[in-house]
This record gives C-alpha cells, structure tokens and sequence, in this order.
C-alpha cells in the first residue's frame, strides 16, 4: 500500500541533480500551470485536492492561500517553513536534501498562484549542508528559466533564497520565524493580525511547511480530485511519517493516508515491528508534542475499531483517548521505555526552547521539568503527581504561541495513560533506575 | 569587557591589535546576501551574515566582531548582541577547534544518546559544556538535531555522525586529532553554502 508520489523518483540516481530530475517528467507541472493555468485555477486545483498542512496544524492548505489580503498593494511573500526542529521529525530534511527540486517545482507554482515574486526557505542552522544543496538547485533551476525572469518563456518571475536559522525550536511557529527571517530575536508575534495580512515586513504572508509545498507539483500534475480519491475521507492523498525509537526499521516513509497504524508499525514495508523482540509500550504519533498512546489506544480507538494513520482516526477520542497526527514524526517506545523519564526528557527540552515571552510558559516548563525530574530521580511525592496536571492546565491555552500547549500536552497525557507509572516512581524512590540523565547545555 | 545579560563577552582582536574586517571576496558575498532582502531590510541579513562572521573569526562572536557586523548592516550593536545571545548556534566565547554537539533529546536518549555523551565526557575528560585544555575540542549536550532516526546523533562543528556506537567515537576522535595537525578543508564553510 506505499505510495509514492511525493517520492516519486527517489530511487533514481541523480534525481538530485536538474536535468536527471527534469528527464524524469521534472518540472511539467510548472509548464502546465504557467502556460495552461490561471493562478486562480491552480489554487482552486490545490484546494479540490484537500491538501492541508503538513507542517503539523493540518489546516487546509487552499483555504489558507484564500485568507491572503487581495487589497493590498504590498508585495506578497511565501516563506516555506523548512524549520524542522520538532523531535520526533526528521521528512522535510530527507525530502529536501533527495529531491530539492521537486521543493522548488512547487515553491515556483505556489508562488504563481498566491501572486508571489520572492520566496524565502527558512531552514534550521543546524541543516547547514542542506543550505549547500539547495542553493545548488535554486541555481540549477536558474539556469535552466526556471526560476529568475519569465520562468518557462512565460510572463511569470520568481526570485528563491535560502535563508538559515540559527538553532532554536521557537523559529518553526510561523510568526516566529518572520522575526527571525527579519534578522531579529525568535519571539512569536500576538495574532491577530494573521500573516495572511502583515506578515514578513508587514506585507501579505503565506508560510506552509516543505512537504505541503512540495505537494503541489504532483497535484497540478495529477488534478485535484484524483490525489483526493487517495487517502480516507478529509484526509486526502499521501503524507510522510518519520518512524523512530524502538522499531526495526526508522526511516522517513511515504504511505497513504488512512492506513491501519498496526500495519504501519508491524508491516514489513514499514518500521517492521519492535526492535528487539520486545512489546509495543506506546507511541506519540506526530511530533514530541502530541498526546501519548498507549499499545492498545494506538492500534483501536476506544470504541474498538482499528486505528488509522490520518488526521481524524488519530485525533479520535481527542485528549481523553486520542492524539493527533501532526508532523508525522512517530516515535515508538517498547516495553523497556521510562515514561516518567521520557517526559522529562521533553520537558527538559520544552523549557529550553520556551522564548520566554510569556510566564506560564517560561515559568510553568521549569517548574515541570524540575518536578519531573524528582520523580524520575527518586525525589518525589505524591502531590507532585496532581501539582503536574495542574501546571500542565494552567499552561494550556494561555500563552501567545502554542508552544506551551505544545509543552502542556506530553505531561497531560503521560499521567492520564500511565499515572500507575509516575506513582511507581514516589514508591520505589531511588532504586527504580540506575543511570542519572544529562543536562543539555546549550 | 562587556557584560550582557549576564554572560562576559570580550573584545579580543583590538586587545590583540588586530582590526576586524572581512576579505574583499567574503564581503563581496556578504554583499550578496544583502541584495536578498528588499531595500531598507537589510537587517534580515544578519543570522546568514553572523554564521559567515563567527566562522572567520575563530569560532566566536567578540564585541569587536558584532560592532563590526552592526556597522555593516547599518544596525545599532544591541540588535546584533541580542540575536547573538538568543541563538544556540552563536557562541561568545572561544570553543574549541572542534564543537561536538551530542543530542540528549527524546528519540536519542532512548536510543543510547545518554552513554555517547558519556563516553565522551570520560574519553575527553571534561564535561558538557567545558573545551579540552589543548582547546581542540568543546563538549556540547543539544536537544534534537533532526535526525532521529539515525539515533543517537551528533554533529561536529555542523556535520553530522549518526547511528553512533563507542568504537565509532574513538575512530572519529582519532581522525580529528589526525586533521587538526594538518590543514583544514575548508568547503563545508557557511560562506560556501550560498550561491
Ligand atoms: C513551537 C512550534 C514549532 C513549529 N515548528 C514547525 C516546523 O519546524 N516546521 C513547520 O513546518 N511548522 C512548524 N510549526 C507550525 C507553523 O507554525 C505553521 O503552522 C506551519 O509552518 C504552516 O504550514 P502548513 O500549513 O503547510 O502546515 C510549528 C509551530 C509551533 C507552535
Ligand atoms: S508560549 Fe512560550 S514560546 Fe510561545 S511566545 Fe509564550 S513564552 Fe514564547
Ligand atoms: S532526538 Fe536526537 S536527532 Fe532528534
């Protein structure tokens, strides 16, 4: 049941390179949309399509591109959101650095439709070889009229740069990233207004992950409505998973949305079941920050049916049973995983990566973390258990960016789903691991 | 001596004598670079032109090096010092020759990150955070480095090592200590990124 078609030529030798890729049927999308499309009717191809976000929200991608302010004057940007520091996450890196182009064909029919004449990729510092790569394709795409003036003899002039971060997580949240890219501390911007309407030096903003952009291309090349045939109802065509942890087989892998996650986990097309021989223990599905499962609430929902690798079945249950598919940045932990260790361990990192704008944030992730570390070295109590949950809540849903729910969720869901674990910990004290963690300090 | 938010920064180069200031080819690129923003932004040059500056001047970014970098963007020194600061990549004091950022995070803490740091902490005998003596290497625990999959992962001045085992570590130590005594290859340099 893989499906590649963002992938679609990997396999290739030098699919890397522009003219492999463009013997290969590269860059016929950007033809067809510039010479037989309107802008307008290449947005409306990517909203028939029910394209939505790859970058974790999932909101649908064509209805983002219709918020974009039409009465403004003001130059227009797409800034594509190569960010990619959410653990757990590692398919933006893997599709950028085998198929930049097929990032670029989309970057350039994105563009087309939005009214855009520069683009940004903002990529993490830490993919400084990446930088290298796709500066090569942007180069590449350059001398062939692909990207400059009048891209494929057409009327239409796009200009691509790619523009690094510096390290820090806070720079994937969209308004983040803006200060960044403006040459400025990664504190997220208060919305309203949206980017859609000041967004990069006050003009008119769309910023969509990698994999969305680099979507568009097979959707011109396709049609809207056949790559929404693929995938399970309002979670159409493919996405890419990055499966790590205790599985067989890590790896970046495109599958079709609304497969079994069973399958996914187990199927020897994908992570091929448990390293090791050991049990499945719990999965966090899409991205460190998303709720915890449990084995048995990530195979079936609570009701009993099979769960599926989409945006709903994953969702289903909300915080209660349910989690969320996110970035698709699946990590699977076996029997032998800490779960009080693991959630320190990611609210350790939460903590570091909070800008520090807002107090329950800032305050709330050291407090966490501190307690959190208690517990797992032998220092607990039982009140820290409820005192967690009460921070995690006052957390929720009162800071300017969603990193502290990104921060709240993990805890939340680590002690709904395995509370007899944290207690086990006050019990046992000390004895219950050998080994201390590190700090991190950078 | 300056003091700013609560880390001492240093004017090295003029204590030293020497004025800071690029080649013409690296401000060439600089310029370049620049021309990227729109007219009257060229404050958004500053994270790509930082990169270039830290890594032409010893790895670190001076006072005397931001003053420089604010003057050529046309920015006030306190808008370059408060990115500086923000940024994990940014260093403001001198790292060893080599900086290895070991992940601690999730994935690779699972995954044995936790022993890698170790070893090397007990092979190099310092802690995270400190440089070797000699100055060749600085020690770093980071959080997830994208590569999770690989686990556990560390990179070495930005290059990355994956799916790393001890006996890998005292290869790579070895090669290093190796390459330190010769001439660097330079082509991995940020001002070689862009085109
Ligand atoms: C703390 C935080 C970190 C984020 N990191 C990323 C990231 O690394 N990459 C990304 O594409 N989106 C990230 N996002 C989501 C972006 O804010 C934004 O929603 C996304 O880039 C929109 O693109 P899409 O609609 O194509 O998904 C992050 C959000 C938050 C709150
Ligand atoms: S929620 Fe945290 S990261 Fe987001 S703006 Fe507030 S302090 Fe900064
Ligand atoms: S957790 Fe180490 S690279 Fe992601």
């Amino acid at each position: 049941m893989g499906r590649a078609i963002l992938l679609n030529g990997i396999e290739i030798p030098g699919i890397r390179n522009f003219t492999t890729y463009r013997s290969h049927g590269g860059y016929s999308a950007v033809e067809k949309a510039l010479r037989e499309m309107t802008p307008a009717q290449v947005a409306a191809e990517v909203t028939r399509s029910g394209l939505r976000g790859r970058g974790g929200a999932g909101f649908p991608t064509g209805l983002k591109w219709s918020f974009l302010d039409k009465k403004s004057d003001k130059p227009r940007y797409l800034i594509c959101n190569a960010d990619e520091s959410e653990p757990g996450t590692f398919k933006d890196r893997f599709l950028m650095e085998h198929l930049p182009h097929r990032l670029i064909e989309g970057l350039i029919i994105a563009s087309y439709a939005l009214g855009v004449k520069t683009c940004y990729i903002y990529i993490r510092g830490e993919f400084k070889y990446l930088v290298g790569i796709l500066e090569k394709a942007i180069g590449e795409a350059h001398r062939y009229g692909f990207v400059g003036e009048n891209i494929a003899q057409t009327p239409f002039s796009l200009e691509i740069y790619v523009h690094p971060g510096a390290g820090a997580y806070i720079c994937g949240e969209e308004t983040a990233l803006l200060e960044s890219l403006e040459g400025k501390r990664g504190n997220p911007r208060i919305k309203p207004p949206f980017p859609a309407f000041k967004g990069l030096y006050g003009c008119p903003t769309v910023v969509n992950n990698v994999e969305t952009i680099a979507t568009v291309g097979p959707i011109i090349t396709m049609g809207g409505e056949a790559y929404a045939a693929i995938g399970k109802g309002k979670s159409t065509g493919t996405k890419l998973i990055s499966a790590c942890g205790n599985i067989k087989k890590p790896g970046v892998y495109e599958i079709e949305l609304g497969l079994p996650v069973e399958e996914f986990i187990f199927g020897e097309e994908y992570c091929g079941g448990i390293a090791g021989n050991k049990s499945l223990k719990a999965v966090i599905p899409g991205g460190s920050s998303v709720p915890i499962l449990p084995a048995d609430l990530i195979l079936n929902t609570a009701s009993g049916t099979p769960r599926l690798m989409s945006y709903e079945s994953l969702a289903e249950g909300e915080f209660t049973s349910g989690s969320m598919l996110g970035s698709g940045g699946f990590i699977v932990l076996n029997e032998e995983a800490c779960i009080v260790r693991n959630t320190w361990n990611l609210t350790r990192f939460y903590h570091h990566e909070s800008c520090g704008q807002c107090s329950p944030c800032r305050e709330g992730t050291g407090w966490m973390e501190k307690i959190l570390y208690r517990l797992e070295h032998g220092e607990g109590k039982m009140s820290d258990i409820d005192l967690l949950e009460r921070i995690s809540k006052n957390i929720e849903g009162n800071t300017i960016c969603p990193l502290g729910d990104a921060a709240a969720w993990p805890v939340a869901s680590a002690i709904r789903h395995f509370r007899d674990e944290f207690e086990a910990h006050v019990r046992e004290g000390k004895t219950f691991h050998a080994t201390v963690g590190k700090e991190t300090t950078n | 001596m300056t003091n700013i938010s609560g880390r001492v920064i240093h004017k090295q180069f003029e204590k030293e004598g020497k004025t800071v200031a690029f080649s013409p080819e690296t401000l060439e690129k600089v310029h370049t670079l620049i021309r990227r923003y729109p007219e009257g932004y060229q404050r958004s040059a500053l994270l790509p032109v930082l990169h270039i500056a830290q890594e032409t001047f010893g790895g670190y970014l001076t006072v005397d090096v931001m003053d420089y970098i604010a003057e050529l963007l046309g920015l006030l020194p306190i808008e370059v010092y408060e990115v500086a600061t923000f940024y994990s990549m940014y260093y403001l004091e001198k790292p060893g020759k080599y900086v290895i950022e070991v992940c601690q995070t999730g994935p690779c803490a699972i995954s044995g990150g936790e022993t890698i740091l170790q070893f090397l902490e007990d092979s190099l005998k310092i802690k995270a955070g400190e440089t070797t003596p000699d100055g060749l290497f600085t020690l770093k625990a980071v959080e997830c480095l994208g590569s999770c999959g690989t686990a556990p992962v560390m990179q070495v001045n930005s290059r990355f090592y994956e799916k790393l085992t001890t006996e890998k570590i005292i290869l790579l130590l070895e090669a290093l200590r190796e390459e330190a005594k010769i001439e660097q290859n330079t082509s991995d340099r940020w001002e070689e990124q862009f085109s």
